[in-house]
């Protein structure tokens, strides 16, 4: 929100100051000098640009939109709502979606089913490095287009190392490569997560249905939780995510993909606002060779039980005790 | 009735002072300023503007705060000596000494604060109006004992100046349980800080049992250094003279922290490196980089280098004894800690990531300059302290309401803090 206020400011501010900065411009000037000038400009700019916001007359929908703001501002952590407080949050954030960023957005607040706990189980031997997964994680959970942020890793394995240190996330060529394997990383969403444990605000917790999920306005961004990750599936906003308005996911979850602010801490939610309706995760779907299997542990006749129970599988650096609900198998 | 004249005579202590006093405060105030405006820069474009990344998630900021959680922590631990044995040769360095813990522990706080991305949301710490994750959460635990030190630090040294300055003695049951309470306490705010990172089996590099009382030990060498280079120059620039046998007795306690310091250093290296394993990798980029990324090798490997030199020329009886030599070897000391537990700490707990990528991290121009803006705040802190301290210390400055002549206040001294031998002997500087 701040980044939209510089360029405006910044283009009124010759308006205003009319002279002097026509002075400002006439004289030669070095990049040094320059750079200076520019940022104490963008300062003042910004600040004038701010504190004669509430003197204009405010119109209606500045004073709703310094209220939404406000009222976001001092509500609590979204485990300890109500369902009214629930509700009203909701609202807000959606009336400021469209407000700001002029987009609509549904965002569902819905719980986890009773009898659900979810797990992933990939299969090495199908997966061929498409990454058509990290492609529709980013539309589908709204991830910064400016900072490319990616959930999903997919790591290049040489044929007879299972180790990923010596593995390769950056590949840029054709796959599959000749003499190696797949591997993709996400969060594993711990059984005994330490990201939870760590968190000095309770904004990381795990949901009943096994999914650890982060409170994007309730996380103060020390990112505590990064450090603590043995499979660094945490991402910040290191600037404030920028995704542009026609390529935004309306269909979102509180807790899931609806919009992060800078400063905060995000993480794959098995995309939560799907899953909890039924459907699979955005990568499972878009996996072109069924190398993803995603279900219901607790259901029996579930594809991901039938592997767990048939396939040789093995989980990363089990020797830590997170107990991951991500497995590996091969065919 | 005296609190109104002991601000004002406060305020006009730290407003009064010659030129170089002058020149000394402008010119941390200028660092200041720009550290501000670096900071007002991070607040607008977020944490994008310094070096850190979601590989090397925490940099300067916090390698600050571990290495000054140290300097605050070993200030106390002169206290122990001073209150509580009664050892008067160290009565006139424990005032300065609370003086460096406070502002040491008000550069930890904003270097915390500087380095959270929502500062803004920081009302969510506070127990009642947010969620305190504790006792779960060592950042929790951390939280409460830094806030509870610097409480401590403050009213004590508060308590005890006021009362010389309104004549009385201060009363020994009012402030020694809580003396004793600063002293266990300035051990736990090492050992939280330390147990932070060591309870994450994520970084096998900070997980280690040892770490601990290797953060103990650097800060028993680097806070007594401190404080001897701070004793150094009060001794020299003002009346406020410190006995001889303080500055032997910090330099011994400095130069058996600083052995203790190398030997779990090499303790370490030997687990490290004799059968190296996969844990061992991010030492390994530590000391001797890893295919070809080797940004902080020559950083570790210099701040070891002086650690050995300042630790050697300590344990030569001459150049201990020396007031220059020792400055010099403190100095090497506190820069060597600095930078071995500072960034030499921090960063390789981060490199390579727990998937093995290696992101290498360097600290861009506003970090730097954040970084220089808190420690000018903390030395402009430390400063302002010792100035009011020191005048109220030695009677110069007392409330107006006292009518006694200015000699009685020998009278009222408490035995715990008079001088031996008085009048003081000097230490030779020249």
């Amino acid at each position: 929100m701040p980044d939209e206020r510089i360029p405006g400011s910044a283009s009124q501010a010759p308006a205003d100051g009319g002279p002097r900065g026509r002075s400002i411009l006439d004289k030669p000037v070095n990049r040094r000098w320059a750079l200076t000038v520019l940022a104490g400009g963008i300062a003042a700019g910004a600040a004038a640009a701010g504190a004669c916001r509430p003197l204009s007359a405010a119109s209606e929908e500045e004073k709703e939109l310094k209220l939404l703001a406000w009222r976001e501002y001092i509500k609590g952590n979204y485990r300890h709502m109500t369902e009214a407080e629930r509700a009203e949050t909701i609202a807000r954030l959606e009336r400021l979606a469209q407000m700001q960023r002029g987009v609509d957005v549904r965002i569902q607040a819905t719980d986890a089913q009773p009898g659900v706990m979810f797990g992933y189980a990939f299969n090495i031997s199908k997966c061929k490095g498409f990454r058509n997964c990290i492609e529709a994680c980013i539309h589908e959970n709204n991830l910064d287009r400016k900072a490319e942020t990616q959930y999903i890793r997919i790591f290049e394995m040489k044929d007879g190392v299972v180790d990923l240190d010596h593995g390769d996330a950056t590949f840029q060529h054709e796959v599959p490569a000749e003499g190696h394997f797949y591997m993709g990383t996400q969060c594993f969403q711990c059984a005994d997560p330490p990201c939870v444990k760590v968190c000095p605000v309770c904004a990381t917790w795990q949901e009943p249905d096994g999914i650890t999920v982060v409170d994007y306005d309730w996380c103060i961004g020390c990112r505590y939780c990064m450090a603590a990750c043995p499979y660094w599936a945490r991402r910040f906003n290191w600037a404030a995510p920028e995704v542009p308005a026609d390529q935004v996911n309306p269909n979102q979850h509180y807790l899931g993909n609806r919009a992060r602010k800078m400063g905060v801490v995000e993480k794959c939610t098995y995309c939560i606002h799907r899953t909890r309706q039924g459907r699979l995760p955005a990568c499972a779907e878009a996996c072109p060779t069924g190398a993803r299997v995603f279900g219901n542990l607790l259901d029996p006749d579930s594809e991901i039980r039938w592997v767990l129970a048939n396939k040789k599988i093995f989980r990363l650096k089990e020797d830590l005790k997170t107990e991951p609900r991500f497995w590996y198998f091969t065919d | 009735m005296h609190l109104g004249p002991f601000l004002k005579d406060a305020l006009v202590s730290a407003t009064t002072g010659g030129r170089r006093y002058h020149v000394w405060m402008g010119t941390l105030t200028a660092v200041i300023l720009a550290g501000a405006y670096a900071y007002s820069l991070q607040l607008r474009h977020g944490l994008s503007v310094t070096g850190m990344n979601d590989h090397v998630s925490w940099g300067l900021y916090i390698s600050n705060f571990t290495f000054l959680v140290g300097l605050a922590a070993a200030a106390m631990m002169l206290v122990l000596p001073a209150y509580v044995f009664e050892d008067v040769d160290f009565g006139r360095a424990v005032l300065i000494a609370e003086g460096v813990a406070v502002s040491a522990l008000v550069m930890c706080l904003l270097f915390v604060v500087v380095d959270i991305g929502n500062p803004l949301a920081s009302w969510h710490l506070m127990p009642g109006i947010g969620y305190l994750n504790w006792p779960r959460s060592l950042l929790a635990w951390d939280v409460i004992v830094l806030n509870g030190y610097l409480a401590l630090n403050l009213l004590i040294p508060a308590y005890i100046l006021y009362s010389r300055y309104t004549g009385r003695s201060p009363a020994k049951k009012k402030y020694l349980p809580w003396m004793y309470l600063a002293v266990m306490w300035a051990v736990s705010i090492h050992l939280v800080t330390a147990f932070l990172l060591a309870g994450l089996p994520a970084r096998p590099f900070w997980n280690t049992a040892l770490l601990g009382p290797r953060f103990l030990a650097s800060a028993f060498t680097a806070g007594p250094a401190f404080v001897i280079v701070l004793l150094f120059f009060i001794n020299r620039e003002t009346r406020y003279t410190i006995a001889e046998g303080a500055f032997g007795k910090l330099a011994v306690i400095t130069t058996v922290a600083a052995q203790i310091n190398l030997v779990m250093l090499g303790s370490e290296l030997f687990y490290k490196f004799y059968s190296p394993t996969h844990h061992g990798i991010n030492a390994k980029y530590l000391f001797f980089g890893l295919d070809g990324h080797n940004a902080l090798v020559p950083w570790i490997w210099f701040a070891i280098g002086l650690s050995l030199v300042a630790t050697v020329a300590l344990m030569i009886h001459p150049v201990r004894r020396s007031p220059r030599w020792l400055v010099t070897a403190c100095i090497l000391l506190f820069v060597g800690i600095w930078i071995e537990k500072g960034l030499g700490l921090v960063i390789p707990g981060f490199v390579p990531s727990p998937l093995g990528e290696i992101v290498e991290y360097t600290p861009t121009l506003v970090e730097l300059g954040v970084t220089a803006g808190i420690w000018a705040l903390g030395l402009f802190v430390l400063t302002v302290l010792v100035k009011v301290a020191l005048p109220i210390e030695l009677g110069e400055v007392r409330s107006p309401y006292l009518t006694e002549a200015p000699g009685a206040y020998r009278v009222v001294r408490p035995r715990s803090t008079r001088p031996r031998h008085d009048p003081v002997r000097p230490v030779r500087t020249r």
